[in-house]
């Protein structure tokens, strides 16, 4: 789960780490008041999505007055703002954070991430902020510094001030940068975070260390939890349809294909797209219903690929192991009664009672292409997109 | 002996008296699986399924000898029960359960650092099928009846998925040693390596077939063991060919977030280790069927 900038930066700042004064603002009436309150001569009014690259899509405005900042946030609010992160839709503003500006000495990187090779968190530091770390570590990789936390004894201050000093950070910044990444750290550990990013970390001229541009992620199985953390979820800036999947149980991405897809299993349902691509098609979906496959779930399954236009084709392909054929080829037949298909459909089923599943669908009112294996059903797929 | 578990392997189930843990272990007492009893805190001194119910692992070890256990439990509870597992001297023990926070994974895995070498568990899991061999014992929630009995070694981290091979490979009459389902998350009890290392001082496997997917390091770990040690050849199938990068599949574990892990990146790897890739799902039987014909 992502979070928005403001709210990361409100949740390191209760680990100690600094970051300039600002608020978040929904109207730009409050807009006015609110960089009157923060004071300053000097503000940045940052458009919230759940993006980085915000800067160049123009989500970030520097304003020198009061009335600069209102209306920048008219400009900002109810857009869309299409980053290299968001896809071609963009995601909509609806929250804009209102901060001090700050005076930038130097630009630092601070990245903690899992570490799925030696089952730790990894600390990834280097002077190069501002940029991404992917560009980091293609152009200026010899300026990175990374360091592994122990998840059972947490951050120990040495590895902390390691960092600082590898960074070249002044002496006399030593402590408060430690505290810095120790705070990060725990902020990490202590709220089940799968990432932290300050990018960048800024030393200012006035010699603070600032969380000038936060990122947060959670791991969504630990959300039970994490009450305070799954609050701050923003619907509005996640894909309809995932979010309507999510809330059912069901595993969704969206796509840009055609080819919608309803299948169990995550691995069968990346195979099954795979199978589409190299029979010359393209998915519309990923769709993973639960290696059970029940009929309430088939029966969302077809509804939520029925709300996406794109889809030209369907493909269901289910493989039964103790939840038979025949009781998943009922729930198909359950689920066509209540939702009409206009488009063609094919369906593999494969594994226990694959026969008495067949015959229980031929037996139906279904108009649907009947599939033996994988590729048979991704061929039928895409000829099917083809007539 | 087939790897990890045996025909006699005594098993016991935490969180016997569930909907689920009630439901498989039915399935695999049908399939002729030594189920010998099972833990429900509160519960210790009834019978479930005609077997003792416990209320603690260790009381369960010390009546019935179990040596292997499976976990049908919350996602919540999860982690006290594999470290439980552990320490009541339980060697095997499969995880289910889908959902356990990855932080909680860590620390399990840290705290199985405290038992020695000969003591310490294998953890197969979470999110995961289970261990079936064939004719022999299911520790695991896949359908027994699709594996025939024979000499090839299946890992997967998909459930669905492995059954698929299992069943491509029956068409063609090719039957498994033993398959083990590693599972979906990104932290997992045991890797491919751990797994594929055991299939190579197997007598009962030929070859084996490795089922990956986008998302992690373990296949390319698994591929470099595999060029530096192994004998025996190596079939790999990974998915997620067409997953977009930076969104998770469906499995925690199933997202590109650096070089070498997406399905190209990984093939290429693969293959540069010796691995044979079957070149699409469709085609794991017929690749593993060719593999054979050369051995």
């Amino acid at each position: 789960m992502d979070i928005h900038e403001y709210q990361a930066k409100q949740i390191l700042a209760s680990f100690g780490v600094s970051i300039p004064r600002g608020g978040i603002v929904y109207s730009p009436e409050t807009a006015e008041n609110k960089a009157r309150e923060i004071g300053g001569l000097k503000w940045v009014v940052k458009a919230q999505i759940h993006s980085g690259a915000r800067g160049k899509a123009g989500g970030i405005i520097v304003c020198n007055s009061p009335l600069e900042v209102a209306q920048a946030t008219d400009k900002l609010l109810g857009k869309k703002l299409v980053t290299n992160q968001t896809g071609p839709g963009g995601k909509i503003v609806n929250r804009i954070y209102i901060e001090e500006a700050t005076d930038i000495d130097k630009e630092l990187y601070l990245g903690l991430v899992f570490d799925r090779s030696s089952e730790s968190i990894m600390v990834v530091a280097s002077t190069e902020g501002g940029m991404s770390v992917e560009e980091i570590s293609k152009e200026k990789p010899e300026t990175i510094i990374r360091s592994k936390i122990e998840v059972a004894v947490g951050i120990q201050s040495f590895q902390a001030r390691e960092l600082a000093f590898g960074l070249g950070i002044d002496p006399e910044l030593i402590t408060r940068t430690s505290d810095t990444i120790i705070g990060c750290a725990k902020a990490f550990s202590e709220l089940d975070a799968t990432m932290v990013e300050v990018n960048p970390l800024v030393i200012s001229k006035q010699k603070q260390i600032l969380a000038l541009d936060c990122k947060m992620s959670f791991d969504n199985n630990a959300m039970f939890r994490r009450n305070k953390v799954s609050e701050l979820r923003d619907k509005t800036q996640e894909d309809d349809k995932e979010v309507y999947a999510s809330d059912r149980g069901l595993n969704y991405v969206s796509l840009d294909g055609n080819i919608g897809n309803i299948i169990n299993g995550a691995g069968l349902a990346m195979a099954s797209m795979d199978m589409i691509k190299l029979a010359g098609g393209e998915p519309a979906n990923f769709l993973d219903v639960g290696g059970g496959a029940t009929p309430e779930k088939i029966v969302k399954a077809f509804k939520l690929i029925t709300m996406d236009e794109k889809v030209r084709v369907i493909l269901v392909n289910i493989f039964a192991g103790i939840n038979r054929c025949d009781w998943v080829a009922e729930g198909i037949v359950q689920a066509l009664e209540k939702i009409e298909i206009k488009v063609p459909l094919v369906i593999r089923l494969a594994g226990t009672n694959v026969e008495k599943g067949n015959k229980i669908l031929r037996d139906s009112k279904i108009k649907y292409i009947e599939a033996n294996t994988l590729e048979d059903a991704a061929n039928k797929a895409v000829k099917a997109l083809n007539k | 002996m087939a790897v990890i578990i045996e025909k006699n392997t005594k098993i016991i189930i935490q969180g016997f008296t569930g909907k689920m843990g009630t439901f498989h272990a039915d399935e695999m007492i049908k399939y002729g699986s030594n189920v010998v009893g099972g833990v429900t805190p509160g519960k210790g001194g009834q019978k479930h399924l005609d077997r003792p119910v416990f209320n603690t692992v260790k009381d369960a070890v010390k009546h019935t000898g179990a040596t292997a256990s499976i976990l049908f439990v919350p996602p919540a509870f999860a982690a006290d029960s594999a470290m439980e597992a552990a320490d009541a001297g339980i060697k095997t023990c499969v995880a289910i359960v889908d959902g356990i926070p990855s932080h909680d994974m860590i620390r399990i895995k840290r705290y199985m650092r405290r038992y020695s070498k000969e003591d310490k568990m294998t953890l197969v899991g979470p999110n995961c099928a289970g261990i079936i061999s064939p004719g022999k014992s299911m520790l695991g929630i896949m359908p027994g009846h699709i594996y025939k009995e024979g000499r090839v070694g299946i890992i997967s981290r998909s459930g669905t998925l492995g059954y698929e091979a299992a069943q491509q490979m029956k068409n063609l009459n090719i039957g498994v040693s033993t398959s083990v389902g590693i599972g979906g998350d990104p932290i997992n009890g045991s890797s491919f390596r751990d797994i594929i290392e055991k299939f190579e001082t197997d007598d009962e496997t030929d070859a084996i077939l490795m089922i990956g997917e986008i998302g992690g390091p373990q296949e390319v770990a698994a591929a470099e063991f595999v060029k530096a040690n192994m004998k025996k050849p190596v079939i790999g199938y990974i998915a997620g060919l067409t997953a977009p990068k930076g969104r998770v599949m469906g499995h925690a574990g199933a997202i590109v977030s650096a070089y070498g892990e997406s399905a190209i990146e990984k093939v290429e790897i693969l293959r540069e280790c010796g691995v044979v890739i079957s070149k699409n799902p469709s085609v794991m039987g017929d690749t593993v069927k060719s593999v054979l014909e050369k051995i």
